[in-house]
């Protein structure tokens, strides 16, 4: 993980703040862009809950999860902390049943 | 640096363009690339790479992300992407 990054340590905390965590674009009622939202019904489909936080107002936050990361999208899921992918990442994890036991490894319930 | 048109806004990428550069990066992977909506905006790729085994998917992601120089997010608006192993 890079640590120099804009806005690491308010980052940090999020990402550690709650089990599951989405940086999104917009928010899980109204997401704002595709990809975002089908991370949105994976988690939901589980019903796994997780907190999100919207990139869309919030420039420092938005470049700088993707240094964070070393990743260059939107969005972006964490797990206790570990990044785990964007959206192509969770579709075939979910699809190929290592999402639920990623979940199941890391102690966090879902249906 | 990215190539911007006169009005500035970023040239979309064409799927030689992609293919190349990840060619580049990955030397001998197997590149397939589907243009979804003809905008050269929008691709599905599927990149087979002897270099991925044994890596989290994120990380065989971020060896493409990493080939394609920092246009992925920017210039190449939405890459579905896909990777896997050769088969043995």
């Amino acid at each position: 993980m890079m640590t120099n990054t804009p806005a690491h340590d308010r980052i940090d905390g999020y990402v550690n703040g709650d089990d599951v965590v989405l940086f999104m674009k917009g928010n899980p009622t109204f997401p704002q862009c595709g990809f975002s939202a089908a991370v949105v019904e994976v988690l939901s489909h589980m019903q796994v809950p997780f907190q999100s936080y919207d990139v869309l107002p919030d420039a420092e936050l938005r470049e700088g999860i993707k240094a964070y990361s070393q990743w260059p999208t939107i969005p972006q899921l964490y797990v206790k902390g570990e990044f785990i992918g964007g959206c192509d990442i969770v579709r075939e994890m979910f699809a190929a049943g290592e999402l639920r036991s990623l979940l199941e490894e890391k102690g966090v319930k879902a249906a | 640096m990215a190539d911007k048109n006169s009005r500035g806004c970023l040239m979309p990428m064409n799927a030689t363009d992609i293919e190349d550069l990840i060619r580049e990066g990955l030397p001998g992977a197997e590149v397939d690339i589907r243009d979804l909506r003809g905008d050269g905006d929008h691709y599905a790729a599927h990149v087979i790479y002897s270099g991925f085994k044994g890596l989290p998917r994120v990380k065989q992601h971020q060896m493409v992300y990493e080939a394609l120089k920092g246009r992925m997010g920017g210039e190449l608006h939405a890459l579905a992407l896909q990777t896997s192993v050769p088969q043995e």
